[in-house]
C-alpha cells in the first residue's frame, strides 16, 4: 500500500518542489515571464522572458509531428497488415524499436556531424545559405525519435481489434485500404491518437538532441532555417552554472514545461479511455 | 456446362472467368496499390535513420576502439590519446544505484497494484493514472527535481548518489508498468490453487506468483536499465562529470552519455573521436541489453 502511494508522493513531490523553487521568481515577473522575450542573467540587470522558448518548444514538436505522424501511421499499417511474411515483419518490428533504444544523445552527436553538414550541401544546391544548428535540424531529429512511439502504440492498438471488424468489411466486398481507412483506423483512433499525444508529449520534452540541435538563439523567428530554443535545451544549458534569480527563473521554465507537458498526458490518458471503442 | 447471365461485359454463353478478376485500372484497385506502396515506403524512410546513426556511430568509433579506450582518462582538451574508463565505469555505478533504488520499490508497487489493489479500485486507478503520468514527465525534469532535493546550494551538492536517484525516478513508471503487467498474465487459477491448498496471501504471491512472472519482470528491468544507460539529460547537472577516476558515490562522477555531450560540442579532433567512441559503447550496451531481454523472455512459464 504504501508503496503504491508512493508513485502518488513522487508527482506531488516534483510538483511542490519546482513550485517552490520557483516562487521568487513567480513573485518577480508574475505571468509577464510567459509573454516577454529577454533573457538576461546578467546581475543587477536581470530579466527573464520566456516567451521565444515556449515558441521553440512548440513549434519543433509541432513539425516533428508533421513529419512523424504520416510515417509512423504508414509504418504502423504496414507492420499490422499482412503484406509481408510475419518473420519479416517481426524483425521490422524489432529494427523501428531500436530507433527508440539508441540514446537521445547518440542522435545529437549524429545530429551535429552527420546531419547538419547533410542539410548544408542540400541547401547550398540552391543557393541557400544554412546556418547550421536550426529549429529544422533539431525537429528532423525529433521525428525520427517519437516515431517508434507512434508506430508502437498505433500497431497495438490496430493489433487488438477483434479480427471479425476485418472480416466482416472484406465479406461486404470492401478492398483493403477501404477496410483499413473506413473500418479499422476509426475503430483504432483512440489508441492512434493517444499514441500521438504521448509523442506530443515526449517531443517537447525531449532534451539532449535538441539542445544540441537547435542552436540555443532566444528569438522568435519564422525560418525554420534560423536558431531557436526550448525550454528543455534552455534548462539543459543554464542549469549548472546558474546562481540566485535565474536559478528560479530556470525552475519557472521548468514548472511552465511540467504543466504543458502534464496537460498533453492528462489529454492522451482522457483520449484513449473515452474514444475507446467496446469490442 | 453452366451459363451465368447478367455478368457484365459477357456476350457469350460460357462464363468469363476474366470478369471476376480485379482489374488493376478500378479506381479503387489503383487507389490499395499507391497506398500499399507509400505505407511501404513510410517504413522505409523510417529505417533510414537507424541505419544511418549505427554506420556512422560505427565507422567514427570504431578506429578508437582500443584497449587504452577501456583502460584510459580522458585526456585534456586539444591533446590525443587517452579513453573513457572513468566514463564505462561511471554509467555502471550509476544505473547501478538507480536500479537498486527503483527496481524493489516499482516491483513492490506493481504487486501491490495488481495483487491487493482489487478491493479498492479508485485508489488502483489513480497509482496507474499517476503511474502514465510519471512516465511522462520529461527526463530533464527528473533532473531538476533531483538537482532541487540534493544538489542546490546548501544541499550535499553533485554526486553519482545524486544522478542515480534522478535516473530512478524515470526508471521506475517503467518498472511499474512492466511488473504489473508481467503479475497480470499469471493465470488467476494458480492463484485460487495457492489459496486452496492453505497457502497465505504472502506464501501465494512470494513462493507462487511472483517466480512465474519473474522472467517478464526481468525484462522490464533490463529494458529499464537500458534505457537509462542512455539518459543525459537528468545527470548533466546531478552527476554533472569528472575527469578523474571513480573516487566516492557522494563526489562528481564522469558517465559516457555526458562525456559524448561534453565532448561532442568541442571543437578539438580528438575529443570528438572520443565522443564517437562512446557512443558506439553506449549504444552496444544498450542494444546488446535489449537484445538479451528479449531473447530471454521469449520462454514463457505459463
Amino acid at each position: 500500500m504504501g508503496f503504491a502511494l508512493f508513485i502518488l508522493l513522487l508527482l506531488v513531490a516534483i510538483g511542490l518542489l519546482i513550485l517552490t523553487q520557483a516562487w521568487p521568481a513567480m513573485q518577480e515577473f508574475g505571468l509577464s515571464f510567459l509573454w516577454t522575450s529577454s533573457w538576461n542573467p546578467v546581475e543587477g540587470r536581470e530579466s527573464f522572458g520566456v516567451l521565444p522558448i515556449i515558441y521553440g518548444t512548440l513549434v519543433s514538436a509541432a513539425i516533428a509531428l508533421l513529419i512523424a505522424v504520416p510515417l509512423g501511421l504508414g509504418t504502423a499499417l504496414f507492420l499490422s497488415e499482412n503484406f509481408i511474411p510475419l518473420k519479416i515483419r517481426t524483425v521490422l518490428v524489432f529494427m523501428v524499436e531500436l530507433l527508440a533504444a539508441i540514446p537521445s544523445v547518440v542522435y545529437g552527436l549524429w545530429g551535429i556531424f552527420v546531419l547538419i553538414p547533410a542539410l548544408r550541401w542540400f541547401f547550398d544546391l540552391f543557393g541557400i545559405f544554412f546556418t547550421g544548428p536550426s529549429m529544422l535540424a533539431a525537429s528532423l531529429v525529433l521525428s525520427i525519435m517519437i516515431l517508434p512511439i507512434i508506430t508502437a502504440i498505433s500497431r497495438d492498438s490496430l493489433a487488438a481489434l477483434p479480427p471479425e471488424l476485418r472480416q466482416g468489411s472484406y465479406g461486404l466486398g470492401a478492398t483493403r485500404w477501404g477496410t483499413i481507412f473506413r473500418v479499422l483506423v476509426p475503430a483504432a483512433i483512440s489508441g492512434i491518437v493517444g499514441g500521438v499525444m504521448l509523442a506530443l508529449g515526449r517531443a517537447m520534452g525531449e532534451t539532449m538532441a535538441v539542445t544540441m540541435l537547435i542552436g540555443n538563439a532566444n528569438t522568435i523567428s519564422l525560418s525554420l532555417l534560423d536558431p531557436s530554443n526550448t525550454i528543455a535545451s534552455l534548462l539543459a544549458n543554464q542549469f549548472a552554472e546558474a546562481r540566485g534569480i535565474q536559478v528560479a527563473a530556470l525552475m519557472y521554465a521548468a514548472f511552465v514545461l511540467v504543466i504543458l507537458t502534464l496537460i498533453v498526458n492528462i489529454l492522451a490518458d482522457w483520449i484513449v479511455r473515452k474514444l475507446q471503442a467496446k469490442y | 456446362m453452366t451459363t451465368i447471365s447478367g455478368v457484365p461485359g459477357d456476350s457469350s454463353d460460357t462464363f468469363d472467368i476474366q470478369s471476376l478478376k480485379a482489374k488493376r485500372s478500378r479506381s479503387r484497385n489503383l487507389f490499395n496499390i499507391i497506398m500499399t506502396g507509400l505505407s511501404g515506403l513510410s517504413i522505409l524512410i523510417a529505417l533510414v535513420p537507424l541505419v544511418l546513426v549505427l554506420f556512422y556511430v560505427f565507422i567514427n568509433g570504431v578506429n578508437r576502439l582500443d584497449l587504452d579506450l577501456f583502460t584510459q582518462l580522458p585526456p585534456p582538451p586539444g591533446s590525443a590519446g587517452g579513453g573513457i574508463a572513468n566514463a564505462i565505469v561511471g554509467t555502471l555505478i550509476v544505473v547501478a544505484i538507480a536500479a537498486a533504488i527503483s527496481v524493489p520499490i516499482g516491483v513492490l508497487c506493481a504487486i501491490w497494484l495488481s495483487e491487493f489493489g482489487g478491493g479498492d479500485t479508485s485508489i488502483d486507478e489513480y497509482v496507474r493514472f499517476g503511474v502514465n503520468i510519471l512516465a511522462g514527465v520529461p527526463s530533464i525534469i527528473a533532473g531538476v527535481f533531483i538537482y532541487g532535493i540534493m544538489v542546490r546550494p546548501g544541499r550535499p551538492g553533485y554526486s553519482a548518489l545524486a544522478g542515480g536517484v534522478a535516473l530512478a525516478v524515470l526508471m521506475l513508471p517503467t518498472i511499474v508498468r512492466t511488473a504489473d503487467e508481467a503479475l497480470k498474465i499469471v493465470p488467476q487459477e494458480i492463484r485460487w490453487a495457492a489459496l486452496a491448498v492453505g497457502a497465505s496471501n504472502y506464501q501465494t504471491i512470494l513462493k507462487v506468483v511472483l517466480p512465474a512472472a519473474i522472467p517478464s519482470i526481468l525484462t522490464g528491468v533490463t529494458l529499464a536499465i537500458a534505457r537509462a544507460a542512455g539518459e543525459t539529460a537528468p545527470l548533466i547537472f546531478t552527476a554533472l562529470f569528472s575527469p578523474f577516476r571513480f573516487n566516492g558515490v557522494t563526489n562528481p562522477i564522469a558517465t559516457l552519455s555526458v562525456l559524448v555531450y561534453n565532448f561532442a560540442t568541442l571543437p578539438f579532433q580528438p575529443q570528438q573521436e572520443l565522443a564517437w567512441a562512446a557512443s558506439l559503447v553506449l549504444v552496444l550496451m544498450v542494444l546488446l541489453t535489449s537484445i538479451i531481454a528479449r531473447v530471454v523472455t521469449r520462454q514463457k512459464t505459463y
